[in-house]
């Protein structure tokens, strides 16, 4: 694969010895984990391995029993965002998506993405209703923004529905232009392809490269099909019991035992 | 379902409608002859009626649930209503004439109808009020008069120990219900749902119960009296003349409300408001402060209850706790929820319906909470959205420029 790049990109978020206990169960055990700029990292493993609860700790949900977690934006400062608020830690530039979709199914397609942009804009109350021309303007830039994230995703023709008459594929897109729309630089998809057909998932498959290539953001992504996660990670972390138990790219996975016994299978040598 | 099966259907319920009635309208026992009457004329009168009620409703519940195409053909003629309202070939002359018959009503009705619409005004701006707490936060809020109490209160206070007059404390009783609003918020920003209607209710009580009961600070049940009406450029007006300047002031605070509620929905913070009762942790994943967002909610529509309680101890010239029971907040949520959540058109239908009925139907008075209570379930039934529904924002996009166009406002 050439997309292993040698790219020797700069640390954007780094998670050291990072657990997690929910009373007297461990549900993370000391993870590491490092995602560079330009990378589009997968975080695999069985059922109940502890992945969501990777990303929950990391985007600020719960707070992280022990270790640490630094995000550095590129260009910016490194800075440790235990414990910080969600919508901190979003309006810093990390973005996520849940695993059962989380749209706003009452308000149209256009609205909720331009709720993503509620951390980039700044009208207070006197604003909304004074409607000034900062207002007006900052007003025009959010619709303008988030209807370009939606034409990007191919949801331009549905700009005006409501969400909750989106069909599950775009519903989905629909989640990631949301994230988008925060202008994050580290992109986070909990199992993204969850419950698509192979005709969704190659889509979701070009959508994900096209994010990186087009808007210079990392990805990281939780995922159980592994055909999407074989062919657009560049790095692969796998994790079983709340623990990692291998790290490197897809060839190196695809070879580890380690792997394939706790998690494909014996006969999954593909 | 064949005809057979739903006369059968409306035989068994009319049956059991008669078993169930049997013992208290059926049987009568005269203690003093000890003898016991049958009342048979009863029992046909409860089999005849339940069974043409159970014939009519699985008629219309079951054209609701038959299949889903006929669903939405059920509801588009009340659909129709709220787009009616928004047609603009309609819309400016429906304005134009409520404008008239707005300004003219004073001097085309009594001072008591004068009266009566004022109350309705009040109302209405308390419901779009609420609706900025419920319906576009979605945070349900069973203790809203306390606020009201707030502004009634406040007024009634500082002009018996300041001399303050209505228009500073206009203002002042706003800020004041504003300011116990975000005391409110702050223990309740964890909760939600049920468990947050159950503390607001607490709350609308605690206020009420300490208005009635700290004597030094309220003066208890009895109340204050002699509170002044509103003056105008400090001339002396008679009752009549107070009542039509009340009117006015509150057509005007009615339009200042709808043009508040109605900005502040179409803008960010509205948009966040919704998106917070949409779902709270997509909401704050999305960056949207929690926390500052449901503060902003309940200052932002306790404002208004505030302005409106100055007005209500205005009005009424007398406050005392016995208006601000929990019905009155009960009245208002029915005026957001029959009206339509986070629908403006809704809110004012709403308000009228519900304030006005029930003084134009006196003779009715007795029976006022059964057809309260009928109207509400029939409602919920048939039309859960309320009477109109909330309107969304929808723009048009054409080679890059944007059209925004807002319609039902």
């Amino acid at each position: 694969m050439e997309r292993q790049q040698e790219n020797k990109g700069e640390t954007i978020l780094e998670v050291r010895r990072l657990s997690m206990d929910f009373g007297g169960i461990r549900a993370l055990e000391g993870i590491d984990l490092v995602v560079q700029t330009d990378q589009i990292m997968a975080l695999i493993g069985p059922n109940g391995a502890g992945k969501t609860t990777f990303f929950n700790c990391i985007t600020g949900f719960y707070e992280p029993t022990a270790g640490d977690i630094f995000i550095a934006p590129p260009g910016g400062k490194r800075k440790r965002i235990n414990g910080l608020k969600v919508d901190r830690i979003t309006s810093l530039g990390l973005a996520r998506t849940f695993q059962n979709t989380r749209i706003f199914p009452n308000m149209t397609v256009l609205e909720n993405v331009m709720i993503g942009r509620h951390c980039r804009s700044k009208a207070g109350v006197l604003g909304a209703v004074l409607r000034g021309r900062e207002t007006l303007r900052e007003e025009a830039e959010i619709v303008e923004r988030s209807y370009e994230i939606l034409a990007k995703m191919g949801l331009a023709s549905r700009v005006n529905e409501l969400a909750k008459n989106l069909p599950y594929g775009e519903a989905r897109r629909l989640e990631i232009a949301r994230a988008m729309a925060t202008e994050p630089f580290l992109l986070m998809l909990d199992e993204p392809a969850a419950g698509m057909n192979p005709q969704e998932t190659k889509e979701l498959d070009d959508l994900i490269l096209r994010l990186r290539s087009e808007e210079g953001i990392s990805i990281l992504l939780i995922e159980h099909d592994m055909r999407l996660v074989m062919s657009v990670s560049d790095h692969i972390c796998v994790m079983d019991y709340g623990e990692k138990i291998a790290e490197g790219t897809p060839q190196e996975i695809r070879r580890s035992e380690r792997v394939i016994k706790a998690y494909l299978g014996e006969d999954s040598d593909a | 379902m064949t005809f057979r099966q739903e006369m059968k259907k409306a035989l068994l319920t009319s049956a059991w409608f008669v078993f169930l009635t049997f013992p208290i309208l059926v049987i009568r026992v005269n203690t003093i002859e000890n003898v016991i009457e049958w009342r048979w004329l009863n029992m046909m009168w409860i089999a005849a009626g339940s069974f043409i009620l159970s014939l009519l409703w699985s008629f219309y519940f079951g054209r609701k649930t038959g299949d889903p195409g006929k669903k939405t053909e059920a509801f588009a003629p009340a659909d129709k209503a709220g787009s009616l309202f928004r047609n603009p070939r309609f819309r400016m002359p429906a304005l134009v004439l409520t404008a008239l018959f707005a300004t003219a009503f004073p001097f085309l009705f009594s001072v008591y109808q004068t009266s009566i619409m004022t109350t309705a005004l009040m109302y209405v701006v308390l419901g779009l009020g609420l609706n900025i707490i419920v319906g576009l936060a979605g945070l349900l809020n069973l203790g809203y008069v306390a606020f009201y109490a707030v502004g009634a209160y406040s007024y009634a206070l500082l002009h018996y120990h300041f001399g303050l007059g209505f228009w500073v404390v206009l203002p002042l009783g706003g800020l004041l219900a504003t300011l116990f609003a975000i005391l409110l918020g702050f223990p309740v920003l964890r909760l939600r749902g049920d468990y947050l209607a159950i503390v607001t209710l607490g709350f609308g009580e605690i206020v009420r119960l300490i208005l009635e009961n700290w004597n030094e600070f309220s003066f208890g049940p009895s109340g204050i009296s002699n509170i002044p009406r509103p003056g105008l450029l400090g001339l002396d007006l008679n009752l009549d003349t107070a009542t039509i300047y009340l009117y006015y002031l509150m057509i005007g605070l009615c339009l200042i409300t709808i043009f508040v509620f109605g900005r502040i929905r179409d803008s960010r913070i509205g948009r966040a408001l919704i998106a917070l009762r949409e779902d709270e942790i997509a909401c704050q994943a999305m960056g949207i402060d929690k926390a500052r967002t449901k503060l902003l909610a309940f200052a932002l529509g306790s404002t208004w209850a505030g302005l409106m309680g100055v007005i209500f101890a205005a009005k009424t010239t007398f406050v005392n706790p016995a208006s601000f029971t929990f019905l009155e907040s009960a009245m208002i949520l029915s005026i957001v929820v029959l009206g339509g959540m986070g629908s403006i058109l809704g809110v004012v239908l709403g308000a009228f319906l519900l304030i006005l009925l029930p003084e134009y139907l006196r003779a009715f008075s007795d029976y006022r909470m059964l057809l309260f209570g009928t109207t509400m379930v029939i409602m919920m039934i048939f039309r859960p959205q309320g009477i109109i529904t909330g309107i969304r924002r929808t723009y048009q996009f054409r080679g890059g420029s944007i059209d925004g166009a807002t319609a039902g406002k």
